[in-house]
């Protein structure tokens, strides 16, 4: 008895004392493999009568169960210093840079179309596009500047030296209004439109590139009014700027393709030598900007695109969206918006992922 | 349109201050684009006493002057003005004013070592003149330490935008009714100077162009005495930015900056025989008043004598006939021209002109007599002088525009309710006359007027258009409706999954110089501008790519290290009607260094043709292309290295996308460094997904797992990989899901015009899974393939 007992507390030590799991293998073979002592121990079991048995084998089953649980216990604890110093022999340098995924943009101008596109959508209007390429009789003759119209001189147009089929200037448009023409032919009325695209004028300096960018907005209803228009633009301005002090000046003004013709301010203040859109010009520290052109559409203009003037009416603008966008996102140069500059495109651009929505906010806050 | 306030008040009565007057003039449509104050300007400059000049310590050609401005208190100033001397009286700028001619703010400082505590000013400074010989002499009676702006009078000048549609506000006069109908004052009647005419006009006036020229209306003076204006005129003048010249000159100019009618005065002395308003002769040359020569047309009206030419008529006089300081009989021209021509002829000579401005939008044809006498009696009254009866060649026209109005409509269009009253009050005074039944009979000067609308808009704008209240579109009901294109949805799609795949959306001009639109040209003719900004910016772009080859010889010239960018945007190609087909593309450069060198992957590695292959791709998925069954061909075109670009086509002839390596050339003619990998997107090319419905075909994922085999084949060295890939996907179509290349490789152990290509064949069980036999069969029918193009499974 007592020599089962002696051998198991020398065991119980041995595998305490086991250095590696080659040693503890070993010290289990001596134990609880087949020809060790336990194994053996446990085999004379068999010889046994009932009595002896019952005399002898708890002990030896308390041995062995002793031992299996210290082989256990101690292999797993080797195990867990193996893994220890193999993970300590594992450790790299985090502060070393991991390889960088590029950072793709979407250009201010898109963005921007987008934020229109969103926020005209939810008050009905579609978006309608036009050849840049265009001629005279859909830039400015069924706009109410015949060839002799002083404001045809006033555009700067950029002319080819082709003719259409049927013999008329071919030019780039100098503004998005032929786009309502060709919508008001295609579609009829009523229409409710906005246009954005790329526009051309030949004038360059700080603040004018020969190509920019408008958007155009036309309403034709029956009984649609001035009201109508202030209102549309005051909605869209508050949306497109997330501001509720939105204030519009309407002046009277003169485009030969609206009757009467209303010039839109914005009254703005001056923040830290940038412009910042609220509030009513004539407040202290405000003044007045110009945002765009608008009127009710020339009975004229009606007719030439088809419709019965006595019948229907309604409103159009057209603001310039990179300078809406150099409003809206603080830009202050517009000859960058055309030089491909990563540098530029990935300050002022836009993630993929700010996709505009109502739910969201249309804009992009830096 | 300048003009002073003084001359304003010539013809308005009224107590309004600047402000009220500005804010008046933009309600009403007379856009204030600027007001200057002299006041302002010379804020800081005091009437001073020079008490002492006594010589300057270290300095020979300066003094120093103790000079008192009036508070008791005498200062130091140091002047080098050789006029400045003890007991004259000048004007002194105080430290803190600012010159007016240059900016400088002036400080108490110490010159040559001696304080001085302001500057005595020359007319110059102030620029009140040219006169910068010495400092300004002001009379002995001048009040000492008087604002020198209260003593000069203040006289603010506003200008003013005229839309092209208002003529009759081209005059201080128009401007002045506009403003007494907005109730900014009473408007004046205009001053008619008396004189007597007495006799015959001596000189035989005609217009053998009733089209061209209506009405030539003239007059002869005779014995006149030239020489410089009165101040009066000079000042008006002046305010509205015209320079004095003479006081015949003047009073013409007076007449069109006043009352918005040109007007012309010829030295009697240069002419010779009839004055005949008629057409010009082609070829036919004058020298104008600008000094420069105009060959002119017979498209073109001239005002012409038995010598020549005199005047390009509506637009600029001759310099022969030009009245001069000792010009002592003058024939004055008030004329009506038809205003088309005169802007055609303007145009066409390139000739500006204020009286070019005023003709050709249209001056009153009722104030050609009135005109007429207003000169005359100007010059009698300044100029001295025995005029001759008027003579009157032709007539304006005279028929009045009637519009049917409802005042109604100013309610159903201006969106405001305007009493009926109001509005008869509004158009009466603007010259209007309301007659029965609202047939509204508008004055002649207002050629603008065509119908209804503009009357509602004369109402409104002088009613107020602040007081158009906003009034909501009508909606549909519940949720607004989706809008966009699919188009529209395509391009929004692509833009961000470029932008997702690390590309920077750039926008670059559609117009190129010629030969990088050449370079990249089509068999079509390009679009070339006919009067292009430069030679930079001439023809249409045809592709996207050289604008984006440029941005990225640019950021490679600034240093940048590569350079990723997209642009979503049209080519510009021709129609069968003679106009453009333009289009949309999506354009993609990659140029400089894919990686940057690195700790973990060495050298920093180029874009090769693969990145382009793989964007490609990725953006035509995205763009909902059926990418699986697109064909790599070639003929990416000329601008691609033939070796290493290709097309992905929809069946042989439908070429969606082109991608590769930009050929050598390309770069060199672009002065870009290589290599450089490009993409172009054919965004109409790209089909329209039909009639798909929000709900997928029906899927479960097979329950069997898919297993994989690998094959190594030898292959002839020209074999492309995509063809073998096909043709063992077509081994056995219901069995085989996929087929991936992993290896391919040349040289040792592979024979000379060889190459060894390993695939991994995806082989999906359907309803059993594969027994041995299976595997043997399929693996069979892959070698089979393979040896129909001349492959041999390696052992």
């Amino acid at each position: 008895m007592t020599d089962i007992t002696s051998q198991t507390e020398a065991a119980l030590a041995a595998i305490a004392a086991a250095g590696s799991l080659d040693a503890l293998e070993a010290e289990r073979l001596e134990t609880l493999g087949k020809k060790g002592w336990v194994s053996l121990a446990l085999k004379t079991l068999g010889g046994m009568s009932p009595e002896e048995r019952t005399a002898a084998a708890p002990a030896i089953q308390s041995a062995r169960a002793a031992i299996a649980e210290a082989l256990d216990a101690k292999k797993a604890a080797l195990e867990a210093a193996a893994l220890e110093e193999q993970l300590a022999r594992e450790t790299i340098d985090l502060t070393l840079p991991a390889v960088a995924a590029p950072k793709g943009s979407v250009h201010p101008v898109s963005q921007v179309m987008d934020e229109l596109a969103e926020i005209f959508a939810d008050l009905g209007f579609a978006v309608a596009t036009g050849p840049e390429i265009e001629d005279d009789w859909h830039n400015f003759t069924a706009l109410n500047m015949d060839e002799t119209h002083p404001a045809r001189a006033m555009h700067d147009t950029f002319y080819f030296p082709d003719k259409t089929n049927e013999g008329r200037d071919v030019l780039l448009r100098t503004h998005t209004s032929p786009v309502q023409i060709r919508a008001m032919l295609d579609q009829g009325a009523p229409i409710r439109i906005i246009a954005p695209g790329r526009v051309y004028r030949s004038d360059s300096d700080a603040t004018h590139t020969p190509m920019f960018h408008q958007v155009e907005g036309l309403v034709i209803d029956r009984d649609i009014h001035l009201g109508h228009l202030k209102w549309t633009l005051e909605t869209f301005f508050k949306a497109f700027f997330e501001r509720e002090d939105i204030t519009l000046r309407l002046r009277p003004s003169y485009f030969p393709f609206t009757e009467p013709s209303v010039e839109v301010d914005v009254g703005y203040s001056t923040e830290g030598g940038r412009r910042v859109v609220g509030g009513h010009g004539d407040a202290p520290g405000h003044a007045w900007m110009e945002l765009g052109g608008s009127g009710m559409v020339n009975a004229r203009v009606l007719e030439f695109a088809g419709l019965d003037s006595k019948e229907w009416q309604g409103f159009a603008f057209g603001l310039g969206i990179d300078r809406i966008a150099m409003l809206k996102y603080g830009m202050n140069d517009l000859r960058a918006f055309f030089d491909g500059d990563p540098r530029w495109l990935q300050h002022y651009g836009f993630s993929p992922f700010d996709q505009p929505t109502l739910s969201a906010g249309v804009g992009a806050r830096a | 349109m300048k003009f002073s306030l003084t001359w304003l008040k010539d013809y308005l009565e009224t107590d309004a201050t600047v402000a009220e007057i500005c804010d008046a003039l933009n309600a009403i449509g007379l856009e204030v684009e600027g007001v200057e104050d002299p006041a302002e300007k010379l804020a800081g400059f005091r009437i001073a006493h020079v008490l002492t000049a006594a010589r300057h310590p270290d300095a020979d050609k300066l003094q120093v002057l103790t000079v008192d401005t009036g508070d008791g208190q005498p200062l130091q100033v140091v002047c080098g003005a050789p006029n400045a001397r003890a007991g004259m009286k000048g004007v002194l700028g105080l430290p803190g004013a600012v010159v007016p001619a240059n900016g400088m703010v002036l400080r108490k400082s110490a010159i040559r070592g001696v304080e001085s505590n302001g500057m005595m000013c020359s007319t110059r400074e102030l620029e009140l003149g040219e006169d910068h010989d010495g400092i300004i002499e002001l009379p002995d009676d001048a009040p000492v330490g008087t604002d020198f702006a209260d003593y000069q009078g203040s006289d603010p000048v506003i200008e003013v935008a005229v839309t092209p549609n208002r003529p009759d506000c081209m005059g201080v006069y128009g401007i002045a009714r506009d403003l007494a109908a907005k109730g900014l004052g009473t408007l004046k009647p205009v001053t008619m100077p008396a004189f007597t005419a007495s006799g015959a006009c001596p000189v035989e006036i005609r217009t053998d162009d009733a089209e061209g020229c209506p009405a030539f209306y003239g007059r002869v003076v005779t014995g006149v005495t030239n020489g410089p204006s009165p101040d009066w005129l000079q000042a008006r003048l002046k305010s509205a930015g015209q320079r004095p010249i003479s006081l015949l000159v003047d009073l013409t100019n007076y007449l069109m900056l006043g009352f918005g009618r040109p007007a012309h005065a010829y030295d009697l002395a240069k002419l010779s025989g009839a004055v005949v308003a008629r057409r010009a002769n082609d070829g036919e040359e004058v020298l104008a008043l600008n000094e420069k020569t105009y060959t002119l047309d017979s498209e073109m009206m001239v005002i012409a004598d038995d010598n020549g030419v005199h005047d390009i008529a509506g637009i600029m006089g001759g310099e022969h006939s030009g009245v001069q300081d000792d010009t002592t009989d003058v024939l004055l021209e008030i004329a009506y021209f038809d205003p088309a021509r005169i802007g055609a002829t303007g145009r066409k000579l390139g000739l500006s002109s204020d009286a070019r401005t005023r003709f050709e939008r249209g001056v009153d044809p009722e104030f050609l007599d009135q005109g007429l006498d207003l000169l005359t009696g100007l010059i009698v009254e300044l100029a001295g002088g025995t005029p001759s009866d008027a003579v009157h060649a032709g007539s304006p026209p005279s028929a009045p525009k009637v519009v049917a109005f409802d005042p109604g409509q100013t309610l159903r269009l201006g969106g405001v309710e305007v009493p009926e009253a109001e509005q008869q009050r509004i158009l009466e005074s603007l010259g209007f006359t309301v007659g029965e039944g609202w047939q509204v009979t508008c004055p002649l000067r207002r050629n603008d007027i065509e119908g209804p609308a503009d009357l509602v808009e004369e109402v409104v704008r002088i009613h107020g258009l602040d007081k158009v209240a906003s009034v909501a579109l009508p909606r549909v009901e519940g949720v607004a409706r989706p809008t966009a294109t699919p188009q529209q949805k395509l391009e929004r799609g692509l833009r961000r999954a470029a932008a997702a795949s690390g590309l920077n959306e750039a926008v670059t001009w559609s117009f190129l110089p010629t030969w990088a639109a050449e370079h990249f040209g089509s068999d079509q003719p390009l679009w070339v501008l006919a009067n292009p900004i430069s030679e930079d910016m001439k023809a249409m772009r045809p592709s996207l790519l050289p604008g984006l080859l440029m941005a990225a010889k640019r950021n490679a010239d600034r240093g940048a290290a590569s350079s990723r960018l997209f642009e979503i945007g049209r080519r510009y190609f021709r129609s069968g009607n003679g106009l453009s087909d333009e289009k949309p593309t999506l354009g993609i450069v990659l140029a400089g260094e894919k990686t940057a060198r690195g700790w973990q992957s060495g050298k920093a590695r180029p874009f090769d043709a693969y990145d382009a292959k793989a964007l490609a791709l990725q953006l035509l998925e995205a763009a909902g292309a059926p990418v699986a069954n697109l064909m790599v061909m070639g003929e990416a075109g000329a601008q691609f290295h033939p070796g290493q670009s290709a097309t992905l086509r929809l069946g042989p002839k439908v070429v969606l996308a082109r991608f590769g390596m930009v050929h050598p050339a390309t770069l060199k003619a672009f002065d870009a460094d290589g290599p450089i990998a490009a993409v172009e997107l054919f965004l109409d090319a790209i089909p329209a997904k039909k009639g798909a419905a929000f709900a997928r075909p029906g899927f479960t994922p097979p329950a069997l797992q898919a297993v994989t085999r690998d094959f190594a084949f030898l292959v002839p060295a020209t074999l492309a990989a995509g063809d073998l890939v096909r043709a063992v996907q077509g081994a056995d179509k219901a069995s085989i899901t996929g087929v991936r290349v992993f290896d391919v490789f040349a040289g040792q152990g592979v024979p000379e015009g060889k190459k060894s290509v390993a695939v991994e064949v995806t082989l999906q069980p359907g309803e059993a899974s594969f027994k041995d036999a299976d595997l043997k069969a399929i693996a069979e029918k892959v070698v089979a393939a393979a040896a129909k193009l001349g492959g041999e499974l390696r052992g």
